[in-house]
């Protein structure tokens, strides 16, 4: 439903700033050579993205999922206690944790609703203040290896296309680390 | 330093996965075959959402919208033109895609403006996304502060991407 207001509001925008600017030939070219652009760009990110499914799976095989997993521990034990006394709980809500930060976005949403689910239980369908914070953990993206941008980057012609790392960090921690003290203070305001 | 990272990453996930005895090119393999059916589910949306950003770009509207927010963009640092970037970020994933991509295309990957594009994309996800699919999931309807919270932390990184662009890049 989003998505249908969207594409119409895109359209409908064109339309008009076309009828003002007088570029209504150019926007009709558009029209062909963005659906274009769509199937070039897929295919141009298809051998990164593979690359990069197949090195995601390798590393969960291997235990360096696991491994990051117990690295954390000391982090997510603190922000989300329960998982102390939930060893299932702390599972999914670790292989989340590692899938978003490895970048594979795909991967970390069937755990993350696993643990989403097992905090929901008994809440009678109100959010706890845990759920709130893994999800706005997860809305933030803490990520260490943002694959699908590297992957259009390198497509376009990017010579480095990971040079942008050391600010993604900056900007991915700043930004969840801003979101919980966020979820925090509202916590703590909130009467609900 | 980052040059070395992800090919250190490959030798090493392919040294322990040996030492365990893991036949580590299948499950490469198998890992590759999931990525082409990923690229499947998003093929359609990114020529549907490219298709409307190029028409939104011909119309001169993306112009227009950069020039009207300008003012406000500029005073925090955001690149003015990452303006229609910040507005479909939150609400839609292949649309981000789609636009982020074309202004990187269009002003270059090693421009400001690519650089900052990309490193949104890379440091901020779809929160109205995650929100419907997570609460949806587990039956809350009592949302509680979760929207705000989250909101505000896109904003904080849709700045810091800005800002530290800047500051690594000039």
């Amino acid at each position: 439903m989003v998505m249908s207001v969207v594409w119409a509001v895109l359209l409908g925008g064109s339309i008009i700033c076309a009828l003002v600017t007088g570029r209504g030939q150019m926007l009709s070219a558009g029209v062909m050579q963005g659906a274009q652009s769509g199937v070039t760009l897929a295919i141009s990110i298809a051998g990164s993205l593979c690359l990069w499914a197949g090195v995601g799976r390798l590393m969960e095989k291997i235990g360096f999922t696991a491994a990051l997993a117990r690295l954390l521990r000391p982090v997510t034990g603190r922000l989300f206690p329960s998982t102390r006394e939930d060893p299932k709980l702390a599972q999914a809500l670790s292989a989340n944790i590692c899938a978003n930060v490895l970048g594979l976005g795909n991967a970390a949403t069937p755990p993350g609703i696993e643990a989403a689910q097992r905090m929901a239980k008994g809440c009678g369908g109100r959010a706890s203040d845990e759920l709130c914070r893994l999800i706005v953990l997860n809305t933030a993206s803490i990520q260490l290896i943002p694959a699908n941008v590297a992957a259009v980057r390198s497509a376009l012609g990017c010579g480095r296309p990971f040079d942008i790392l050391p600010a993604v960090w900056l900007a991915s921690l700043c930004s969840a680390g801003m979101g919980l003290l966020m979820a925090w203070l509202l916590g703590r305001i909130s009467h609900d | 330093m980052t040059d070395y990272l992800v090919p250190l990453l490959l030798l090493f996930t392919a040294l322990i996965g040996l030492r365990k005895g893991e036949n580590t090119y299948d499950i490469l393999l198998g890992g590759a075959a999931e990525g082409l059916s990923l690229l499947k589910t998003i093929l359609p949306s990114l020529i549907l959402l490219l298709t409307a950003v190029s028409m939104f770009r011909a119309s001169g509207g993306a112009e227009l919208l950069s020039r009207l927010l300008g003012p406000v963009f500029s005073r925090f640092g955001i690149p003015p033109e990452c303006a229609m970037l910040v507005l479909v970020r939150p609400i839609s994933g292949s649309a981000a895609l789609a636009v982020g991509s074309e202004l990187m295309a269009r002003y270059g990957t090693d421009s400001q403006i690519g650089r900052t594009a990309a490193v949104m994309l890379g440091s901020t996800e779809t929160t109205f996304y995650t929100l419907s699919v997570y609460f949806g999931a587990s039956g809350i309807r009592k949302t509680r502060y979760t929207l705000p919270a989250a909101l505000f932390a896109d904003l904080v990184g849709l700045l810091t991407a800005s800002w530290s662009v800047r500051l690594f890049f000039s």
